[in-house]
């Protein structure tokens, strides 16, 4: 397994008292897979991305990828966050520049070259025109998509990502579910995506593992067997699915009937 | 449409200022040596722009403000932007500059001569100190104000020191610490004056004590109204930079 997730938890204190934000997490992941995190508010599914990402390492368990204990973030895994973390001092096209800037690339890569991959992620992206905008120039979207440029330039093998859309409006949103899905399509990159939405859930993984708080922890994991490519949120096998997630959080309503004349 | 109108304002706002003077000094009669006329200070203005003390006393008190000017910002803001990074070296420091910082430069004028004599340096001096605690503790909040996604994103891509602080830190700090710097400018031209008054034998600052001892009142009020458009000028000057910055880093409008 390529991310191993064993008995982990994350406890912290908060105003004196212990806080737990999820316990007895466990979890593998293959290379290239696409799993969603899901759950509400609460269930600790942000804690447990930034764990494995090495933000804010788990005070049990573990959490190996590639055979490693996560205790910091690496080149080799981008987070990539709600609120983008574009910084608006740099252009489009600096900002996708930046991973390519640290000790990794800069000898390897001369100016030229880190101009040509990053003009080549920006054009994946689909924003070759705005590459010498600043972020307060372009949309939310748009936003995102320096993100997720940003990310894939320095080629990392795994991407995380927290709640990527959850400020943008429901279109847009669509727009950049079919853009990341046919980005890890290309790029073939492990994903894990953590998400609130259901059918953003259903819509984009191989896998859902879905979370439920006080305190966190995985309630179960769903096999997405959809095609991967061209999901119809309209067809009914997503429908299906997409019925059996509500279910398991209680949200759907069984039409008990008690007597039939 | 705005500027025409901020040029109406400013022109009707000295107009009013000039036709005050002009009555206080008709209806007041106290003497010229006392309170000169508009046009006395006008021709004295003229007088001390002709015969070249004007503009030597300018380019005197220009210099000194510009070498104490900035290198009190550079040092405040260099010491800012580590001091910003170790908030724990910090807590020890910050009563000990809460401490200096209410004190007026020229109250260490005394100690300042003692040590340095008189010339260029006392001058220099005061505006340092004025200009450096206002560009300190700026440089110190911005740099604790850094939204942490940006420390976030930085660590995640790999930049480290010292890459860290010119690439991230400085440009996200840069706005408020411009707020500092701006704010700076104004109180060391303040002081650059006082510095003058006593430390030196030159300068803008020197040439008021040196029409008060000669009972030039006209002289005295013209220094005093140069003193007061080039602080202006150097206040427009910086915050129109201080935009272009701004505005070529994405921010501001």
């Amino acid at each position: 397994m390529y991310i191993e997730i064993q008995n982990a938890g994350k406890r912290f204190l908060q105003n004196g008292k212990e806080f737990t934000a999820f316990e007895n997490v466990s979890l593998s992941i293959d290379k290239g897979e696409f799993i969603c995190l899901l759950g509400p508010s609460g269930c600790g599914k942000s804690t447990l991305l930034n764990a494995v990402a090495g933000f804010d390492p788990v005070t049990e368990g573990s959490v190996k990828i590639d055979g490693e204990e996560v205790v910091k973030p690496s080149l080799e895994y981008v987070t990539i966050f709600q609120n983008y973390g574009l910084l608006p001092w740099r252009t489009v096209l600096k900002n996708v520049e930046l991973g390519l800037e640290s000790k990794k690339f800069s000898k390897k890569l001369s100016k030229e070259q880190r101009r040509k991959i990053a003009e080549k992620y920006i054009d994946l992206v689909n924003l070759s025109e705005f590459k010498y905008s600043h972020p307060n120039r372009i949309s939310g979207g748009m936003k995102q998509r320096v993100a997720i440029a940003r990310a894939l330039a320095v080629s990392p093998e795994i991407i995380f990502m927290d709640e990527p859309f959850g400020a943008l409006d429901a279109i847009t949103r669509m727009k950049l579910q079919e853009d990341i899905l046919r980005i890890s399509k290309e790029e073939r990159k492990t994903i894990i995506f953590v998400t609130h939405d259901i059918e953003e859930a259903v819509f984009l993984a191989d896998r859902i593992v879905i979370m439920t708080p006080n305190p966190g922890k995985i309630k179960s994991i769903i096999n997405v067997p959809l095609t991967r490519y061209g999901r119809d949120r309209t067809s009914d096998d997503f429908i299906v699915l997409r019925d059996k997630v509500f279910e398991i959080f209680n949200m759907k309503h069984d039409n008990n009937i008690e007597y039939v004349i | 449409m705005k500027k025409i109108l901020s040029i109406k304002n400013v022109v009707v706002s000295i107009l009013g200022l000039l036709v005050i003077w002009q009555l206080v000094y008709s209806i007041g009669n106290f003497g010229d040596a006392l309170f000169p006329s508009p046009s006395g200070a006008w021709k004295a203005l003229v007088k001390i722009a002709k015969n070249g003390i004007l503009l030597k006393s300018i380019g005197t008190s220009m210099y000194r403000f510009a070498v104490g000017y900035i290198s009190g910002v550079v040092a405040a803001v260099l010491l800012g932007l580590l001091l910003g990074r170790c908030a724990g070296v910090f807590k020890y420091i910050n009563p000990v500059i809460q401490l200096l910082r209410p004190i007026s430069p020229t109250a260490w004028m005394p100690f300042i001569v003692l040590w340095f004599g008189i010339g260029d340096i006392p001058a220099i001096v005061i505006i340092i100190i004025a200009a450096f605690f206002p560009v300190l503790l700026s440089t110190v909040a911005a740099v604790g104000g850094i939204d942490p996604i940006y420390l976030k994103v930085s660590g995640n891509f790999g930049i480290k020191q010292p890459q860290l602080m010119w690439k991230i830190i400085f440009p996200a700090a840069f706005p408020q610490i411009a707020n500092g710097i701006r704010l700076a400018l104004g109180t060391s031209w303040i002081f650059l004056v006082a510095g003058e008054m006593i430390g030196c034998q030159s300068g803008l600052g020197y040439l008021i004590i040196d029409s008060r001892n000669n009972i030039d009142s006209a002289t005295l009020l013209a220094t005093i109204f140069v003193i007061g458009i080039i602080g202006l000028l150097l206040d427009t000057v910086l915050s129109v930079s201080e935009k272009r910055i701004l505005k070529s880093w994405g921010g501001g409008e």
